[in-house]
């Protein structure tokens, strides 16, 4: 693939950096506002097409370190797994950190609004962000591993590469 | 903790499947000792399982509540958490997905060795097991729904682990089509149950069902799609090519894995549907699917020359005798004096045969695994006289392919006599077309015998020599399984078999598990 016009790759500098800032954002807010480590996560991995179209193969390739992304992706499982394990004296998954809005008196709790912040949602919003680091690790590297399947940049066509050499 | 042993059987393989990039990078031998140990400890886990719900007692966790035991929380009338429910019969499911995958896991340490990309097989080898496990644990549909997707999703991938070879991504290729277009219809058949009666849990929907024909068409649904996934006769065209073109280690377990898919059909039949007027149909079904699956099944296998492919098509007419068998008990399901008579002994007999087939036919492929590992070919003209060169894998195979043609005293000849004896009583057409399978499936397999160890030596096979010790300890640990259960089939019956057939008609105690008497 080739590069593209000036004007799509001076967009680009801008654009592809928003598309970062705008998923974070989702992936933030995924406890309380319509999103989440998912969709957020695959608002984030677009910055990896973008630089793929804009800069074309050669160029993109030269920056890419996979790795990188399956280190995202293994860190975000993980997290996910070790905040799962965390609920166990209850049982698995159970939301540890929560403070729940309504006392044990059934009042809320008076001259504060606790709906919507941290404490209230406990683990579901730092499982959102593990789940964000796993999809904009997996995305980025499913978009990464497509690319090279097609083979365009390719010179010496063909030979697929197996698991045995 | 025991308490906690249904959410630890899940918690083991997604663990596994998350850190298996990690212990990957540490090194050969620490990636082999991770591997076996992951798969070890949910072997111990399952057997613990086992080992309680074989007691009649039917475990029951709730994921994510301050108490893994509150069903109901804050006065609701009915589960609205993931619920975890185990029975009997879903212990022993998952006691078979377990040794599949512990078998499965030994024989691969050696049989990939050689290969790359490791990393992400253990990583869907573990996905597999959670997928088996989590179908077979699970209390509600949708939570179903998702653990059939994340197994077929894990059998894609490993399907197509040789991805250098056009036949394995063709396999992986047509499975993922058929089996997609099959979870939009699970998924509708879900949704339709949940957007009738506003609950997803098995055993709240069992305390609701009605008789509708909304019902009737729900359930066809269901039974469309389970019996394409445990490879019924018209259903089947996925089945030999996944099976022949997946490591043989991983064959082994989706073995097992299909047959977590017969549970997801049971428990519907059994436990959602039961006395429904809706299963009289269904038990009819059941008997032509599996008579079907039984006879074409093995019809197609005598005539083939690559050995997975020939046991590939094994396993539809092995799916067949289950089949059958359950839906002789179904059929009686609504009749207790029918039911005492014959029903439940063929559901027994239907029980006996899913273990057994599950370490018999793990067992075949491994040996099939083995072949090719020593000879590179799984073509049976090109093999000969290997009994020389490789005893005990001959040894194992012999084990394997006695209990499968139902041989006395090996394990498939109890469970199948069971099952002639009590589909006798539905119609006698019954019985002789399993027989007649029984008569072809050991015809088919001296056949292999035959050419694949006996007669002369081919000079192209004469450096071939015994497989390595794990590949040996993975056969070897369901060969000892099967002259046990063999050698003891009473004891299984009474113990084993005889429990799962009770939980899976005690309708009211499975509900009564989650809704604690409410209904």
């Amino acid at each position: 693939m080739r590069p593209m016009s000036l004007i799509v790759v001076t967009l680009n500098k801008v654009f592809a950096w928003f598309m970062i800032l705008f998923g974070s954002l989702v992936i933030m807010n995924g406890h309380n506002t319509p999103g989440g480590g998912f969709q957020g996560g695959a608002v984030v991995a677009t910055f990896v097409c973008f630089m793929l179209v804009a800069y074309g193969g050669k160029k993109f390739f030269t920056w890419v370190h996979t790795p990188i992304y399956s280190g995202l992706e293994t860190f975000g499982l993980l997290a996910f797994f070790v905040f799962a394990c965390l609920g166990f004296p209850n049982s698995f998954t159970y939301n540890f950190l929560a403070v729940p809005a309504i006392t044990s008196t059934g009042g809320l709790i008076m001259g504060e609004v606790w709906g919507g912040w941290l404490p209230s949602c406990g683990t579901i919003s730092l499982m959102n962000i593990a789940v964000g680091f796993e999809v904009v690790g997996a995305l980025s590297l499913a978009v990464i591993e497509m690319y090279e399947g097609t083979h365009i940049d390719d010179a010496h066509f063909g030979g697929e590469c197996g698991h045995d050499r | 903790m025991n308490q906690h042993l249904p959410a630890l059987l899940l918690a083991l393989p997604i663990g596994g499947a998350f850190l298996a990039p990690l212990a990957c990078s540490l090194g050969k031998k620490l990636r082999n000792i991770f591997y076996l140990t992951v798969s070890l400890l949910t072997l111990i886990c399952a057997v613990m399982i086992f080992l309680e719900t074989s007691a009649g007692k039917i475990l029951v966790y709730v994921m994510g509540a301050e108490n893994f035991a509150l069903t109901l929380p804050s006065g609701m009338a009915f589960p609205v958490r993931i619920i975890l429910e185990m029975d009997a019969f879903s212990g022993l499911m998952v006691l078979c997905v377990a040794i599949a995958s512990f078998a499965g896991a030994l024989f691969s340490v050696n049989y990939m060795d050689k290969f790359s990309g490791l990393k992400r097989f253990i990583s869907l080898y573990f996905l597999l097991v959670l997928g088996a496990l989590g179908m077979c644990a699970t209390g509600d549909l949708f939570n179903f729904f998702v653990f059939v997707e994340i197994s077929s999703i894990a059998s894609y991938g490993l399907a197509a682990f040789w991805r250098d070879k056009p036949e394995s991504i063709e396999a992986s290729f047509k499975y993922m089509m058929l089996s997609q277009v099959g979870a939009l219809l699970l998924l509708v058949a879900v949704g339709t149950l949940y957007g009738k009666y506003n609950a997803i849990n098995i055993g709240a929907l069992a305390s609701m069902l009605q008789t509708g024909v909304l019902e009737k068409i729900v359930l066809a649904m269901f039974i469309a799609i389970l019996a394409f996934k445990c490879g019924a006769f018209p259903m089947h065209a996925w089945l030999p090519d996944v099976y022949s073109e997946a490591p043989s280690g991983v064959t082994c377990l989706l073995v097992s894995v299909s047959q977590a898919s017969f549970y997801g059909l049971m428990r519907i039949c059994f436990t959602l549907y039961g006395t429904n007027p809706a299963n009289v149909t269904a038990a009819w079904i059941l008997i032509t699917l599996g008579c079907a699956s039984m006879f074409f099944g093995v019809m197609m296998a005598v005539i083939q020359h690559d050995v997975k492919r020939l046991m590939g098509y094994h396993s539809i007419s092995q799916v067949g005798y289950m089949l059958l068998a359950m839906g002789v008990g179904l059929y009686t399901l609504s009749d207790a004096v029918l039911l005492a008579e014959y029903g439940f002994t063929a559901m027994k007999g239907g029980i006996f045969h899913l273990f057994n087939y599950s370490m018999f036919k793990g067992l075949l492929f491994l040996t099939a695994g083995a072949l090719y590992y020593a000879t590179g070919t799984r073509d049976l003209d090109k093999m000969g006289g290997l009994a020389r060169s490789m005893p005990w894998t001959t040894v194992m195979f012999m084990i394997g392919a006695a209990a499968i043609s139902g041989l006395p005293p090996f394990s498939g000849f109890a469970s199948k006599w069971l099952i002639y004896e009590s589909s006798f009583a539905i119609h006698p057409i019954l019985p002789v077309v399993a027989l007649l399978t029984s008569i072809l499936t050991l015809a088919s397999f001296v056949k292999v015998f035959q050419t694949a160890f006996l007669g002369a030596s081919k000079i192209s096979l004469a450096p071939v020599r015994e497989v390595p010790v794990g590949m040996l300890c993975g056969m070897g640990l369901l060969s000892i399984l099967i002259l046990f259960v063999s050698f003891f089939p009473n004891i299984f019956v009474s113990g084993v078999a005889d429990p799962s057939a009770s939980g899976l008609i005690d309708q009211a105690g499975y509900i009564n598990a989650v809704l604690g008497g409410v209904k």
